[in-house]
Protein backbone atom coordinates (compact mmCIF):
# COMPACT_ATOMS: atom_id res chain seq x y z
CA UNK A 1 0.00 0.00 0.00
CA UNK A 2 1.67 3.32 -1.06
CA UNK A 3 0.74 6.52 0.88
CA UNK A 4 -2.12 8.91 -0.61
CA UNK A 5 0.61 11.66 -1.32
CA UNK A 6 2.76 9.56 -3.87
CA UNK A 7 -0.45 7.95 -5.69
CA UNK A 8 -1.44 11.71 -6.07
CA UNK A 9 2.10 12.04 -7.54
CA UNK A 10 1.70 9.26 -9.56
CA UNK A 11 -1.66 10.17 -11.25
CA UNK A 12 -0.23 13.89 -11.62
CA UNK A 13 2.36 12.26 -13.77
CA UNK A 14 -0.43 10.15 -15.79
CA UNK A 15 -2.23 13.60 -16.14
CA UNK A 16 1.04 14.47 -17.58
CA UNK A 17 1.64 11.54 -20.10
CA UNK A 18 -1.78 12.13 -21.57
CA UNK A 19 -1.69 15.36 -22.07
CA UNK A 20 2.18 14.38 -23.88
CA UNK A 21 -0.28 11.82 -26.39
CA UNK A 22 -2.39 14.44 -27.90
CA UNK A 23 0.54 16.74 -28.13
CA UNK A 24 2.63 13.56 -30.09
CA UNK A 25 -0.70 14.05 -33.01
CA UNK A 26 0.22 17.39 -34.17
CA UNK A 27 2.58 15.83 -36.53
CA UNK A 28 2.06 12.35 -38.15
CA UNK A 29 6.18 11.30 -37.29
CA UNK A 30 5.44 11.94 -33.43
CA UNK A 31 2.36 10.61 -33.37
CA UNK A 32 3.08 6.85 -32.46
CA UNK A 33 5.21 8.18 -30.32
CA UNK A 34 2.34 10.40 -28.60
CA UNK A 35 0.22 6.93 -28.62
CA UNK A 36 3.35 5.24 -26.31
CA UNK A 37 3.12 7.88 -23.54
CA UNK A 38 -1.00 7.53 -23.50
CA UNK A 39 -0.58 3.43 -23.18
CA UNK A 40 1.67 4.68 -20.40
CA UNK A 41 -0.34 7.18 -18.85
CA UNK A 42 -2.84 4.64 -18.11
CA UNK A 43 -1.22 2.00 -17.39
CA UNK A 44 0.78 4.17 -14.82
CA UNK A 45 -2.69 5.05 -13.10
CA UNK A 46 -4.37 1.45 -13.23
CA UNK A 47 -1.40 0.08 -11.69
CA UNK A 48 -1.16 2.84 -8.50
CA UNK A 49 -4.78 2.54 -8.18
CA UNK A 50 -4.25 -1.15 -7.35
CA UNK A 51 -1.41 -0.49 -4.87
CA UNK A 52 -3.36 2.78 -3.23
CA UNK A 53 -6.49 0.33 -2.32
CA UNK A 54 -3.50 -2.70 -1.14
CA UNK A 55 -6.38 -5.32 -1.26
CA UNK A 56 -4.90 -8.08 -3.00
CA UNK A 57 -8.36 -10.29 -1.98
CA UNK A 58 -10.13 -12.39 -4.08
CA UNK A 59 -11.99 -9.11 -5.02
CA UNK A 60 -8.56 -8.79 -7.21
CA UNK A 61 -9.11 -11.30 -8.95
CA UNK A 62 -12.20 -10.58 -10.16
CA UNK A 63 -10.93 -6.76 -11.09
CA UNK A 64 -8.55 -8.63 -13.68
CA UNK A 65 -11.30 -10.92 -15.00
CA UNK A 66 -13.74 -8.15 -15.60
CA UNK A 67 -10.57 -5.76 -17.08
CA UNK A 68 -9.65 -8.58 -19.60
CA UNK A 69 -13.13 -9.68 -20.49
CA UNK A 70 -13.34 -5.97 -21.74
CA UNK A 71 -9.81 -6.01 -22.81
CA UNK A 72 -10.30 -8.83 -24.73
CA UNK A 73 -13.74 -7.15 -26.98
CA UNK A 74 -11.86 -4.17 -27.05
CA UNK A 75 -8.61 -5.59 -28.91
CA UNK A 76 -10.64 -7.78 -31.15
CA UNK A 77 -13.04 -4.90 -32.42
CA UNK A 78 -9.93 -2.61 -32.75
CA UNK A 79 -8.51 -5.33 -34.95
CA UNK A 80 -11.49 -6.28 -36.98
CA UNK A 81 -13.01 -2.98 -37.73
CA UNK A 82 -12.52 -1.56 -41.21
CA UNK A 83 -11.19 2.21 -41.22
CA UNK A 84 -14.80 2.78 -43.33
CA UNK A 85 -16.79 2.04 -39.66
CA UNK A 86 -14.35 4.56 -37.95
CA UNK A 87 -17.40 6.92 -37.26
CA UNK A 88 -19.81 4.20 -36.23
CA UNK A 89 -16.53 3.04 -33.91
CA UNK A 90 -16.06 6.28 -32.08
CA UNK A 91 -19.77 7.02 -31.64
CA UNK A 92 -19.88 3.42 -29.86
CA UNK A 93 -16.79 4.21 -27.68
CA UNK A 94 -18.03 7.41 -26.94
CA UNK A 95 -21.70 5.74 -25.37
CA UNK A 96 -19.35 3.35 -23.10
CA UNK A 97 -17.22 6.44 -21.20
CA UNK A 98 -20.71 7.55 -21.07
CA UNK A 99 -21.95 4.52 -18.96
CA UNK A 100 -19.01 3.79 -17.29
CA UNK A 101 -19.35 7.24 -16.00
CA UNK A 102 -23.09 6.74 -15.00
CA UNK A 103 -21.93 3.16 -13.35
CA UNK A 104 -18.92 4.45 -11.14
CA UNK A 105 -21.59 7.26 -9.61
CA UNK A 106 -23.79 4.94 -9.54
CA UNK A 107 -21.85 2.71 -7.17
CA UNK A 108 -20.05 5.63 -5.11
CA UNK A 109 -24.13 6.92 -4.63
CA UNK A 110 -24.52 3.50 -3.15
CA UNK A 111 -21.45 3.21 -1.25
CA UNK A 112 -19.92 6.31 -0.16
CA UNK A 113 -17.64 5.44 2.25
CA UNK A 114 -15.48 3.39 -0.03
CA UNK A 115 -15.14 6.84 -2.02
CA UNK A 116 -14.11 8.73 1.19
CA UNK A 117 -17.63 10.71 0.48
CA UNK A 118 -19.57 10.52 3.52
CA UNK A 119 -22.44 7.57 4.36
CA UNK A 120 -25.61 6.53 2.51
CA UNK A 121 -28.25 9.51 2.94
CA UNK A 122 -25.86 11.50 4.13
CA UNK A 123 -23.08 12.12 1.39
CA UNK A 124 -20.91 15.43 1.29
CA UNK A 125 -22.93 18.05 -0.58
CA UNK A 126 -20.08 18.85 -2.64
CA UNK A 127 -19.59 14.91 -3.16
CA UNK A 128 -22.77 15.06 -4.50
CA UNK A 129 -23.15 17.99 -6.78
CA UNK A 130 -20.69 16.72 -8.72
CA UNK A 131 -21.49 12.95 -9.01
CA UNK A 132 -25.10 14.06 -10.29
CA UNK A 133 -23.41 16.03 -12.82
CA UNK A 134 -20.59 13.84 -13.37
CA UNK A 135 -23.76 11.27 -13.74
CA UNK A 136 -26.06 13.39 -15.77
CA UNK A 137 -23.54 14.36 -18.41
CA UNK A 138 -22.68 10.83 -18.83
CA UNK A 139 -26.22 9.30 -19.14
CA UNK A 140 -26.63 12.01 -22.10
CA UNK A 141 -23.32 11.08 -23.45
CA UNK A 142 -24.36 7.38 -23.27
CA UNK A 143 -28.04 7.69 -25.13
CA UNK A 144 -26.82 10.46 -27.37
CA UNK A 145 -24.22 8.59 -28.73
CA UNK A 146 -26.22 5.15 -28.93
CA UNK A 147 -28.95 7.85 -31.23
CA UNK A 148 -25.20 8.39 -33.59
CA UNK A 149 -24.15 5.53 -33.39
CA UNK A 150 -27.76 3.82 -35.10
CA UNK A 151 -27.87 6.56 -37.56
CA UNK A 152 -23.93 6.17 -38.85
CA UNK A 153 -24.65 2.17 -38.92
CA UNK A 154 -27.69 2.96 -41.04
CA UNK A 155 -29.85 0.95 -38.40
CA UNK A 156 -32.26 4.39 -37.89
CA UNK A 157 -32.62 6.69 -40.85
CA UNK A 158 -30.31 9.36 -40.91
CA UNK A 159 -32.66 12.31 -41.71
CA UNK A 160 -34.08 14.54 -39.21
CA UNK A 161 -36.29 13.26 -37.01
CA UNK A 162 -38.91 16.29 -35.44
CA UNK A 163 -41.67 16.93 -34.20
CA UNK A 164 -43.76 19.90 -32.67
CA UNK A 165 -43.02 21.45 -29.45
CA UNK A 166 -39.51 19.95 -29.40
CA UNK A 167 -37.20 22.69 -28.24
CA UNK A 168 -39.48 23.51 -26.04
CA UNK A 169 -39.26 20.06 -24.32
CA UNK A 170 -35.96 19.75 -24.29
CA UNK A 171 -35.50 23.21 -22.66
CA UNK A 172 -37.88 22.16 -20.11
CA UNK A 173 -35.89 18.70 -19.51
CA UNK A 174 -32.84 21.18 -19.01
CA UNK A 175 -34.49 22.75 -16.57
CA UNK A 176 -36.08 20.13 -14.32
CA UNK A 177 -32.72 18.29 -14.36
CA UNK A 178 -31.34 21.41 -12.39
CA UNK A 179 -34.15 21.38 -10.21
CA UNK A 180 -34.05 17.54 -9.40
CA UNK A 181 -30.51 18.10 -9.17
CA UNK A 182 -31.10 20.35 -6.35
CA UNK A 183 -33.45 18.44 -4.78
CA UNK A 184 -31.76 15.77 -4.64
CA UNK A 185 -28.65 17.65 -2.84
CA UNK A 186 -31.28 18.64 -0.17
CA UNK A 187 -33.31 15.33 0.61
CA UNK A 188 -29.95 12.75 -0.47
CA UNK A 189 -33.23 10.78 -1.75
CA UNK A 190 -32.12 7.61 -4.01
CA UNK A 191 -35.44 8.02 -5.61
CA UNK A 192 -34.35 11.51 -6.93
CA UNK A 193 -30.90 10.26 -7.97
CA UNK A 194 -32.83 7.59 -10.49
CA UNK A 195 -34.97 10.11 -11.89
CA UNK A 196 -31.92 12.21 -12.82
CA UNK A 197 -30.33 9.76 -14.49
CA UNK A 198 -33.78 8.41 -16.56
CA UNK A 199 -34.09 12.13 -17.14
CA UNK A 200 -30.37 12.20 -18.73
CA UNK A 201 -30.56 9.19 -20.80
CA UNK A 202 -33.98 10.61 -22.37
CA UNK A 203 -33.10 14.03 -22.97
CA UNK A 204 -29.54 12.47 -24.92
CA UNK A 205 -31.98 10.73 -26.75
CA UNK A 206 -34.18 13.98 -27.77
CA UNK A 207 -30.70 15.82 -28.47
CA UNK A 208 -29.61 13.72 -31.12
CA UNK A 209 -32.83 12.41 -32.80
CA UNK A 210 -33.28 15.95 -34.77
CA UNK A 211 -29.81 15.53 -36.13
CA UNK A 212 -29.40 14.68 -39.90
CA UNK A 213 -26.54 12.44 -40.87
CA UNK A 214 -24.60 14.76 -42.37
CA UNK A 215 -24.53 17.06 -39.63
CA UNK A 216 -22.83 13.71 -37.60
CA UNK A 217 -19.18 15.26 -37.70
CA UNK A 218 -20.35 17.98 -35.45
CA UNK A 219 -22.05 15.36 -32.92
CA UNK A 220 -19.35 13.43 -32.84
CA UNK A 221 -17.52 16.01 -31.74
CA UNK A 222 -20.07 17.44 -29.61
CA UNK A 223 -20.29 13.88 -28.29
CA UNK A 224 -16.61 13.70 -27.32
CA UNK A 225 -16.33 16.84 -25.50
CA UNK A 226 -19.61 15.51 -23.34
CA UNK A 227 -18.07 12.21 -22.17
CA UNK A 228 -14.78 14.27 -21.11
CA UNK A 229 -17.22 16.64 -18.97
CA UNK A 230 -18.50 13.46 -17.31
CA UNK A 231 -14.98 12.26 -16.68
CA UNK A 232 -14.21 15.43 -14.95
CA UNK A 233 -17.31 15.65 -13.09
CA UNK A 234 -16.23 11.61 -11.70
CA UNK A 235 -12.63 13.18 -11.65
CA UNK A 236 -13.59 15.55 -8.63
CA UNK A 237 -15.92 13.05 -7.23
CA UNK A 238 -13.31 11.01 -6.65
CA UNK A 239 -10.51 13.53 -6.25
CA UNK A 240 -8.15 12.58 -8.74
CA UNK A 241 -6.10 14.44 -10.14
CA UNK A 242 -5.50 12.38 -13.59
CA UNK A 243 -9.22 11.98 -14.03
CA UNK A 244 -9.74 15.64 -13.76
CA UNK A 245 -7.05 16.68 -16.26
CA UNK A 246 -8.41 13.76 -18.46
CA UNK A 247 -11.60 15.47 -18.44
CA UNK A 248 -10.67 18.92 -19.04
CA UNK A 249 -8.55 18.01 -22.41
CA UNK A 250 -11.19 15.65 -23.80
CA UNK A 251 -13.63 18.43 -22.75
CA UNK A 252 -11.56 21.16 -24.79
CA UNK A 253 -10.71 18.58 -27.84
CA UNK A 254 -14.43 17.87 -28.43
CA UNK A 255 -15.71 21.29 -28.10
CA UNK A 256 -12.37 22.68 -30.85
CA UNK A 257 -13.54 19.82 -33.14
CA UNK A 258 -17.39 20.87 -32.98
CA UNK A 259 -16.19 24.78 -33.05
CA UNK A 260 -14.14 23.34 -36.67
CA UNK A 261 -16.66 21.32 -38.27
CA UNK A 262 -19.67 24.22 -37.50
CA UNK A 263 -16.72 26.58 -38.96
CA UNK A 264 -16.59 24.13 -41.88
CA UNK A 265 -20.42 24.42 -42.32
CA UNK A 266 -20.13 28.25 -42.18
CA UNK A 267 -23.15 27.35 -39.50
CA UNK A 268 -23.62 28.27 -35.50
CA UNK A 269 -23.11 25.38 -33.20
CA UNK A 270 -26.75 25.92 -31.96
CA UNK A 271 -28.09 26.09 -35.58
CA UNK A 272 -26.71 22.51 -36.01
CA UNK A 273 -28.01 21.42 -32.21
CA UNK A 274 -31.55 22.51 -33.08
CA UNK A 275 -31.53 20.42 -36.15
CA UNK A 276 -33.98 19.65 -38.89
CA UNK A 277 -31.40 20.93 -41.36
CA UNK A 278 -32.34 20.27 -45.51
CA UNK A 279 -35.42 18.39 -44.12
CA UNK A 280 -37.65 21.54 -46.53
CA UNK A 281 -35.63 22.79 -48.90
CA UNK A 282 -35.36 19.86 -51.43
CA UNK A 283 -39.04 19.46 -52.59
CA UNK A 284 -38.89 23.23 -54.77
CA UNK A 285 -35.50 23.16 -55.91
CA UNK A 286 -35.77 19.74 -57.66
CA UNK A 287 -38.64 20.29 -60.12
CA UNK A 288 -37.81 22.93 -61.93
CA UNK A 289 -34.07 22.68 -62.63
CA UNK A 290 -33.65 18.52 -63.91
CA UNK A 291 -34.63 19.81 -67.30
CA UNK A 292 -30.95 21.66 -67.81
CA UNK A 293 -28.42 19.93 -70.34
CA UNK A 294 -25.69 17.89 -68.66
CA UNK A 295 -22.80 16.20 -70.31
CA UNK A 296 -21.92 12.89 -69.07
CA UNK A 297 -19.44 10.56 -70.42
CA UNK A 298 -18.07 6.97 -69.68
CA UNK A 299 -14.78 5.87 -68.13
CA UNK A 300 -13.12 6.39 -71.30
CA UNK A 301 -13.60 9.94 -71.94
CA UNK A 302 -12.42 10.70 -68.40
CA UNK A 303 -9.27 8.59 -69.01
CA UNK A 304 -8.96 10.20 -72.13
CA UNK A 305 -9.02 14.32 -70.60
CA UNK A 306 -6.64 12.65 -66.95
CA UNK A 307 -4.26 11.18 -69.92
CA UNK A 308 -3.84 14.45 -71.26
CA UNK A 309 -3.53 16.55 -68.41
CA UNK A 310 -0.55 17.57 -66.68
CA UNK A 311 -1.87 18.12 -63.12
CA UNK A 312 -5.02 16.21 -61.06
CA UNK A 313 -6.27 16.99 -58.25
CA UNK A 314 -8.68 14.29 -56.46
CA UNK A 315 -11.81 15.88 -53.90
CA UNK A 316 -13.27 12.96 -51.85
CA UNK A 317 -16.48 12.51 -50.04
CA UNK A 318 -18.45 10.32 -48.08
CA UNK A 319 -19.64 8.58 -51.05
CA UNK A 320 -16.42 7.65 -51.42
CA UNK A 321 -16.34 5.79 -48.16
CA UNK A 322 -19.98 4.45 -49.08
CA UNK A 323 -18.72 3.10 -52.16
CA UNK A 324 -14.92 1.32 -50.49
CA UNK A 325 -13.66 3.08 -53.44
CA UNK A 326 -10.11 4.34 -51.72
CA UNK A 327 -8.22 1.09 -52.78
CA UNK A 328 -9.36 1.82 -56.31
CA UNK A 329 -8.55 5.26 -56.60
CA UNK A 330 -4.79 4.63 -55.18
CA UNK A 331 -4.66 2.62 -58.56
CA UNK A 332 -6.12 4.86 -60.36
CA UNK A 333 -3.43 7.84 -59.29
CA UNK A 334 -0.50 5.19 -59.26
CA UNK A 335 -1.42 4.92 -63.20
CA UNK A 336 -1.28 8.50 -63.83
CA UNK A 337 2.06 9.01 -61.90
CA UNK A 338 3.35 6.72 -63.91
CA UNK A 339 2.62 8.99 -66.71
CA UNK A 340 3.55 11.84 -64.95
CA UNK A 341 0.94 13.79 -64.51
CA UNK A 342 0.88 15.73 -60.86
CA UNK A 343 -1.84 14.31 -58.49
CA UNK A 344 -2.91 15.57 -55.40
CA UNK A 345 -6.19 15.33 -52.85
CA UNK A 346 -8.35 17.94 -51.44
CA UNK A 347 -10.29 17.37 -48.29
CA UNK A 348 -12.89 19.77 -47.09
CA UNK A 349 -13.25 20.03 -43.59
CA UNK A 350 -16.42 18.26 -42.97
CA UNK A 351 -15.79 15.26 -45.77
CA UNK A 352 -17.23 12.18 -44.58
CA UNK A 353 -18.97 11.61 -41.43
CA UNK A 354 -15.99 12.47 -38.63
CA UNK A 355 -13.24 14.91 -38.63
CA UNK A 356 -10.60 13.76 -40.22
CA UNK A 357 -12.33 10.50 -41.83
CA UNK A 358 -11.13 10.82 -45.73
CA UNK A 359 -7.22 11.27 -44.04
CA UNK A 360 -7.21 8.10 -42.80
CA UNK A 361 -9.06 6.02 -45.25
CA UNK A 362 -6.55 7.85 -48.11
CA UNK A 363 -4.26 6.72 -45.38
CA UNK A 364 -5.18 3.15 -45.12
CA UNK A 365 -5.16 3.43 -49.39
CA UNK A 366 -1.36 4.24 -48.62
CA UNK A 367 -1.56 7.27 -50.04
CA UNK A 368 1.25 9.15 -48.74
CA UNK A 369 0.26 12.19 -46.07
CA UNK A 370 1.90 14.63 -47.83
CA UNK A 371 -0.20 14.45 -50.97
CA UNK A 372 -3.50 15.26 -49.12
CA UNK A 373 -3.88 18.66 -48.70
CA UNK A 374 -6.53 20.71 -46.69
CA UNK A 375 -9.20 23.11 -47.73
CA UNK A 376 -7.17 26.03 -47.41
CA UNK A 377 -3.38 24.84 -48.65
CA UNK A 378 -4.58 24.29 -52.02
CA UNK A 379 -8.02 25.96 -52.87
CA UNK A 380 -5.76 28.41 -54.82
CA UNK A 381 -4.22 25.56 -57.06
CA UNK A 382 -7.24 24.84 -58.64
CA UNK A 383 -6.88 27.35 -61.33
CA UNK A 384 -4.02 25.83 -62.13
CA UNK A 385 -5.01 22.05 -62.65
CA UNK A 386 -5.93 20.43 -65.49
CA UNK A 387 -8.80 18.17 -64.01
CA UNK A 388 -10.82 17.65 -60.94
CA UNK A 389 -11.85 14.54 -59.83
CA UNK A 390 -14.44 14.85 -57.33
CA UNK A 391 -15.37 10.95 -56.25
CA UNK A 392 -18.65 10.96 -53.57
CA UNK A 393 -18.21 14.88 -52.23
CA UNK A 394 -20.90 17.30 -53.63
CA UNK A 395 -22.14 20.01 -51.16
CA UNK A 396 -18.58 20.94 -50.81
CA UNK A 397 -17.86 21.68 -54.11
CA UNK A 398 -21.08 23.63 -54.66
CA UNK A 399 -20.03 27.34 -56.35
CA UNK A 400 -23.90 28.37 -55.22
CA UNK A 401 -22.22 29.17 -51.40
CA UNK A 402 -20.12 31.99 -52.80
CA UNK A 403 -22.50 33.47 -55.50
CA UNK A 404 -26.44 33.23 -53.50
CA UNK A 405 -27.07 35.14 -50.73
CA UNK A 406 -30.66 33.16 -50.97
CA UNK A 407 -28.86 29.54 -50.47
CA UNK A 408 -28.77 27.59 -47.15
CA UNK A 409 -25.04 27.11 -47.76
CA UNK A 410 -23.99 30.72 -48.47
CA UNK A 411 -21.08 31.79 -47.04
CA UNK A 412 -19.90 27.86 -46.33
CA UNK A 413 -16.27 27.61 -47.47
CA UNK A 414 -15.98 25.17 -50.71
CA UNK A 415 -13.00 23.39 -52.73
CA UNK A 416 -13.07 26.06 -55.98
CA UNK A 417 -13.39 22.91 -58.16
CA UNK A 418 -15.43 24.64 -60.87
CA UNK A 419 -11.76 26.89 -61.44
CA UNK A 420 -10.17 23.72 -63.03
CA UNK A 421 -10.05 23.59 -66.75
CA UNK A 422 -12.44 20.42 -66.54
CA UNK A 423 -14.15 18.62 -63.77
CA UNK A 424 -14.90 15.03 -63.73
CA UNK A 425 -17.83 14.31 -61.11
CA UNK A 426 -18.36 10.57 -60.02
CA UNK A 427 -21.76 10.75 -59.05
CA UNK A 428 -24.54 7.79 -59.05
CA UNK A 429 -27.06 10.34 -60.06
CA UNK A 430 -27.90 14.07 -60.14
CA UNK A 431 -29.91 14.02 -56.73
CA UNK A 432 -29.00 16.68 -54.49
CA UNK A 433 -27.07 16.26 -51.62
CA UNK A 434 -27.41 16.50 -47.94
CA UNK A 435 -28.38 20.17 -47.91
CA UNK A 436 -30.91 19.15 -50.67
CA UNK A 437 -30.11 21.59 -52.98
CA UNK A 438 -29.45 21.66 -56.61
CA UNK A 439 -25.34 21.73 -57.27
CA UNK A 440 -24.64 24.66 -60.20
CA UNK A 441 -21.62 22.71 -61.52
CA UNK A 442 -23.41 19.67 -63.13
CA UNK A 443 -24.72 22.02 -65.49
CA UNK A 444 -21.56 24.01 -66.29
CA UNK A 445 -19.86 23.69 -69.55
CA UNK A 446 -16.41 21.97 -68.14
CA UNK A 447 -18.18 19.43 -65.91
CA UNK A 448 -18.51 16.17 -67.29
CA UNK A 449 -20.78 13.57 -64.96
CA UNK A 450 -19.34 9.98 -64.81
CA UNK A 451 -22.94 8.33 -63.40
CA UNK A 452 -21.86 5.13 -62.02
CA UNK A 453 -20.32 3.33 -58.69
CA UNK A 454 -17.04 5.31 -57.27
CA UNK A 455 -15.43 1.97 -56.91
CA UNK A 456 -16.24 0.80 -60.54
CA UNK A 457 -15.97 3.75 -62.52
CA UNK A 458 -12.46 4.40 -61.23
CA UNK A 459 -11.34 0.88 -61.74
CA UNK A 460 -13.12 1.35 -65.41
CA UNK A 461 -11.03 4.54 -65.96
CA UNK A 462 -7.78 2.60 -64.96
CA UNK A 463 -8.03 0.19 -67.69
CA UNK A 464 -8.50 2.96 -69.61
CA UNK A 465 -5.47 4.42 -68.96
CA UNK B 1 -7.82 29.89 7.31
CA UNK B 2 -7.15 26.86 5.23
CA UNK B 3 -8.12 26.78 1.27
CA UNK B 4 -10.75 24.47 0.63
CA UNK B 5 -9.11 21.32 -1.59
CA UNK B 6 -11.80 21.65 -4.17
CA UNK B 7 -10.30 24.63 -4.99
CA UNK B 8 -7.23 23.03 -5.48
CA UNK B 9 -9.19 20.83 -8.13
CA UNK B 10 -10.44 23.31 -9.73
CA UNK B 11 -7.85 25.07 -10.87
CA UNK B 12 -5.75 22.13 -12.30
CA UNK B 13 -9.04 21.36 -13.55
CA UNK B 14 -8.74 24.87 -15.12
CA UNK B 15 -5.80 25.14 -16.21
CA UNK B 16 -6.12 21.68 -18.16
CA UNK B 17 -8.90 23.32 -20.27
CA UNK B 18 -6.39 25.63 -21.43
CA UNK B 19 -3.80 23.05 -21.94
CA UNK B 20 -6.09 21.16 -23.75
CA UNK B 21 -7.32 24.05 -26.39
CA UNK B 22 -3.69 25.17 -27.01
CA UNK B 23 -2.24 21.49 -27.57
CA UNK B 24 -5.67 20.46 -29.74
CA UNK B 25 -5.58 23.27 -31.82
CA UNK B 26 -1.74 22.24 -32.69
CA UNK B 27 -3.70 18.93 -33.96
CA UNK B 28 -3.30 18.30 -37.54
CA UNK B 29 -6.22 18.41 -39.43
CA UNK B 30 -5.23 15.02 -41.05
CA UNK B 31 -4.74 13.46 -37.73
CA UNK B 32 -8.44 14.92 -36.28
CA UNK B 33 -9.83 10.82 -36.39
CA UNK B 34 -7.30 9.28 -34.17
CA UNK B 35 -7.59 12.77 -31.85
CA UNK B 36 -11.28 11.26 -31.06
CA UNK B 37 -9.92 7.78 -30.74
CA UNK B 38 -7.08 8.59 -28.39
CA UNK B 39 -9.23 10.69 -26.12
CA UNK B 40 -12.13 8.72 -25.67
CA UNK B 41 -9.30 5.69 -25.05
CA UNK B 42 -7.61 8.48 -22.25
CA UNK B 43 -11.42 9.20 -21.45
CA UNK B 44 -11.41 5.75 -20.03
CA UNK B 45 -8.88 6.48 -16.74
CA UNK B 46 -12.50 6.60 -15.11
CA UNK B 47 -11.61 3.22 -14.83
CA UNK B 48 -9.82 3.73 -11.51
CA UNK B 49 -12.82 4.83 -10.09
CA UNK B 50 -14.82 2.01 -11.49
CA UNK B 51 -11.93 -0.06 -9.85
CA UNK B 52 -12.54 1.24 -6.22
CA UNK B 53 -15.88 0.66 -6.34
CA UNK B 54 -15.35 -2.97 -7.74
CA UNK B 55 -13.09 -3.31 -4.64
CA UNK B 56 -15.28 -1.88 -2.04
CA UNK B 57 -16.76 -4.83 -1.41
CA UNK B 58 -15.85 -6.57 1.43
CA UNK B 59 -14.27 -9.95 2.34
CA UNK B 60 -17.32 -11.99 2.82
CA UNK B 61 -19.20 -10.52 0.08
CA UNK B 62 -17.18 -9.83 -2.95
CA UNK B 63 -20.48 -8.69 -4.91
CA UNK B 64 -22.67 -6.64 -3.85
CA UNK B 65 -24.79 -3.53 -5.55
CA UNK B 66 -22.82 -1.29 -5.64
CA UNK B 67 -19.56 -3.64 -6.43
CA UNK B 68 -21.28 -5.19 -9.25
CA UNK B 69 -21.85 -1.40 -10.88
CA UNK B 70 -18.14 -0.71 -10.22
CA UNK B 71 -17.37 -4.41 -12.04
CA UNK B 72 -19.53 -3.33 -15.00
CA UNK B 73 -17.51 -0.22 -15.31
CA UNK B 74 -14.21 -1.69 -15.44
CA UNK B 75 -15.18 -4.30 -18.27
CA UNK B 76 -16.69 -0.99 -20.23
CA UNK B 77 -13.84 1.49 -19.13
CA UNK B 78 -10.92 -1.61 -20.57
CA UNK B 79 -13.05 -2.25 -23.51
CA UNK B 80 -12.87 2.10 -24.42
CA UNK B 81 -9.10 1.41 -23.25
CA UNK B 82 -7.51 -1.81 -25.49
CA UNK B 83 -9.87 -0.55 -28.22
CA UNK B 84 -9.14 2.92 -28.53
CA UNK B 85 -5.45 2.79 -27.88
CA UNK B 86 -5.31 -0.21 -30.66
CA UNK B 87 -7.13 1.10 -33.03
CA UNK B 88 -5.40 4.68 -33.11
CA UNK B 89 -2.20 2.67 -33.18
CA UNK B 90 -3.70 1.14 -36.03
CA UNK B 91 -4.82 3.97 -37.89
CA UNK B 92 -1.22 6.15 -37.26
CA UNK B 93 0.66 3.09 -38.31
CA UNK B 94 -1.17 4.11 -41.84
CA UNK B 95 0.31 7.29 -41.92
CA UNK B 96 3.42 7.49 -44.33
CA UNK B 97 5.50 9.98 -46.26
CA UNK B 98 6.20 9.98 -49.79
CA UNK B 99 9.11 7.81 -50.83
CA UNK B 100 11.60 9.56 -52.33
CA UNK B 101 12.53 7.18 -54.89
CA UNK B 102 9.06 7.45 -56.69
Amino acid sequence: MISVNLSAVFYLISGVLFILALRGLSSPETSRQGNFFGILGMVIAITVTFLSIGNFSSGFVYVLIFLLIGGLIGAFIAYKIPMTAMPELVAGFHSLVGLAAVFVAISAFLNPEAFNLGYPGDIKLGSLIEMSIGAAVGAITFSGSIIAFLKLQGIMSGSPITFKGQHPLNALMLISIVVVTYFLCSTQSSNLFWILLSISFLIGFLLIIPIGGADMPVVISMLNSYSGWAAAGIGFTLENTALIITGALVGSSGAILSYIMCKGMNRSFFNVILGGFGATEQSASSSNKEQKPVKSGNAEDAAFLMKNASSVIIVPGYGMAVAQAQHALREMVDTLKKNDIKVSYAIHPVAGRMPGHMNVLLAEANVPYDEVFELEEINNDFANADVAFVIGANDVTNPVAKTDPQSPIYGMPVLDVEKCKSVLFVKRSLSPGYAGIDNDLFYRENTLMLFADAKKMTEDITKNL
Amino acid sequence: MEIDPFIFRLSIFILSVFIGYYVVWSVTPSLHTPLMSVTNAISSVIIVGAIIAGLAGNSESIFNTSSIFGFLAISLAAVNIFGGFLVTQRMLAMYKKKKKDK
